[in-house]
């Protein structure tokens, strides 16, 4: 490969994940926008959609369908692990935080934390599920194949730079995700009032808005999109385990804050940014190097700009 | 069985175990303006709070054209036409003019209704609809009260609470807004409007209440209580 074939590529790669991380950070995002909160189980939320995706994959026996009926089953799985994320969070803000509402935030974050601890473990659980597509479920704790639904396969045929049917997949997927959900922010009913809910819950409530509600429909949305991004990571890197919440949610926060917290179009560029500065670190630096100089930047934003690239400057409160 | 609109009675709440109100009693009759009166701190934002349900009250009644509001969520309050202007205005500052009336209109969802409510609101205050594009948070204090209040006005209120509406707000603009009440209650709206400016309430209005330390402790017909000469000095720096 040729220099500028290799950045290429990594351009490709990069932005391919960097997609994927922008649609958890959106997840982040939208509930600090709302309440202030980093939901630090959005991460594991994200792992469990993927769990529900390889056994929706087992259960169904996608493997054996032809190429065509592997779309729908693609489809199948988003729309499943969406609903299912998505109600996920919303139980998550029923049971753990919403009677948290008026108590400090620090109450707040560490109930997210709980809850982040209790979904790392239910995956750890669903891993042991004796099915075929979780090897029998023998070891638990290791990471599980996801077969290639979507081929990995070069479009472009001989040339050396790969762009794959998958690339094409996370595009498709993401990219219609973030402007439907900056036209339901920007210009519904619903998205109005939850901006209102995020800069001033009691004059909103005063407004004859049912403030929970709104929340809760925030953290259904939030996770929703985790969902999706669950299918499409899955897809795209064909392993999934039980610990990978935590990292995705690592880069996905990371990309919330580096794109300026409660900001959507934030959160997009933050992804990017991070999907980007991963793959170059990896090509041109050491994989070894490549946390070091994402959470290097992490802790300069927080310093320098804390209110993030495209951030308003709002008091932090975490 | 009372018939009055409002009827509020030993209303007591507060934050922890500091007691803000006391036993608040009052009552607001339809087509009445009301005058809620008293010094900072005394409790009235409270008692507002308190009616509207964003404060839960520990103890006593509330009850609106008949139905208790205890218990209820305040967006259910609002839905049943006790409608508030927070003090402070507390606009959505980073949304625009036009979308913070949207807002106030969340509970209707009838298009046409909403249209001609917003020709109301425009017809009352001009200047809202000359900035509907322009952010909240970029109006001029008393802009931003016409807005709270086209905004509240939005939801189509029974009894619209105001919450200190002169507050921080030049002279003109306040007559102008007083004069705004007087036009909104003509038009049949019952108003209780609770005031720092005492004065200028107690003439707006027919009764008045004065809240000390979370209890009433006068009430009576405005033009008696314009007379009475512990509030001309307590009151009205006579």
């Amino acid at each position: 490969m040729q220099p500028h074939e290799v950045f290429l590529q990594q351009l490709i790669t990069g932005l391919s994940n960097g997609m994927i991380i922008a649609l958890i950070a959106l997840g982040y995002t939208m509930v600090y926008g709302i309440i202030e909160l980093i939901n630090f189980a959005h991460g594991d939320v994200f792992m469990l959609g993927a769990f529900l995706a390889l056994t929706l994959l087992g259960v169904l026996g996608m493997e054996a369908w032809s190429p065509t009926w592997r779309i729908g089953g693609v489809a199948i799985m988003l729309v499943g692990s969406a609903l299912f994320c998505g109600g996920l969070n919303w139980t998550l803000d029923r049971v753990a935080y919403r009677s948290l509402r008026r108590a400090s935030k620090l109450s707040l974050l560490v109930s997210a934390i709980g809850c982040s601890f209790i979904c790392t473990n239910l995956g750890l659980f669903w891993g042991g599920v004796p099915m075929e597509v979780f090897a029998g479920g023998v070891a638990a704790a290791a990471p599980k194949d996801f077969p290639q639904l979507i081929p990995q396969t070069n479009l472009l045929g001989a040339s050396a730079i790969r762009i794959t049917p998958a690339d094409i997949a996370v595009v498709v997927v993401t990219v219609p995700l973030m402007i439907g959900l900056v036209f339901l922010v920007n210009r519904t009913r619903m998205g109005r009032a939850m901006r209102a809910v995020a800069q001033d819950a009691t004059a909103a409530a005063l407004m004859g808005i049912p403030v929970d509600r709104v929340i809760g429909i925030t953290f259904f949305i939030g996770g929703a999109l985790g969902g999706f991004a669950s299918v499409v990571y899955a897809l795209y890197n064909n392993t999934i385990g039980f610990q990978m919440g935590y990292r995705a949610g690592m880069d996905a926060f990371t990309a919330a804050v580096v794109g300026g917290i409660g900001s959507l179009p934030g959160a997009v560029l933050g992804g990017l940014t991070i999907g980007l500065v991963r793959a170059m670190s990896d090509q041109y630096l050491e994989t070894q190097w490549t946390n070091t100089i994402v959470f290097g930047m992490l802790v300069m934003i927080l310093i320098f700009r804390p209110s993030g690239l495209l951030g308003t400057t709002r008091r932090e409160k975490v | 069985m009372s018939h009055s609109m409002l009827e509020v009675s030993e209303l007591r709440c507060g934050y922890g175990p500091i007691e803000v109100l006391r036993g608040v009693s009052l009552r607001v009759e339809a087509g009445e303006i009301v005058a809620l009166i008293g010094s900072n701190g005394a409790g009235k934002s409270t008692t507002l709070m308190a009616i509207n349900q964003v404060i839960r009250p520990t103890a006593g009644v509330v009850c609106f054209c008949g139905e208790s509001m205890l218990g209820l969520r305040p967006d259910e309050v609002v839905a049943r036409g006790l409608v508030q202007v927070p003090e402070g205005r507390r606009v959505f500052a980073r949304m625009t003019v036009l979308e913070n009336l949207t807002l106030g209109a969340y509970l209707h969802s009838d298009g046409h209704a909403v249209v001609s409510e917003m020709h109301r609101v425009h017809d009352l205050f001009p200047i809202l609809k000359e900035r509907q594009s322009q952010l909240a948070g970029t109006l001029s204090g008393g802009e931003q009260q016409m807005l709270a209040i086209g905004r509240a006005l939005m939801s189509r209120p029974r009894l619209l609470m105001m919450d200190e509406p002169s507050m921080g707000i030049a002279p003109i603009l306040v007559t102008r807004i007083f004069a705004a009440i007087r036009e909104l209650n003509q038009d049949g709206l019952t108003v209780l409007l609770v005031e720092q400016n005492a004065r200028g309430a107690l003439k707006l209005s027919s009764r008045g209440y004065v809240i000390e330390t979370g209890a009433v402790t006068v009430s009576g017909e405005s033009s008696d209580l314009l007379n009475d000469d512990r509030i001309k000095s307590a009151y009205l720096g006579e």
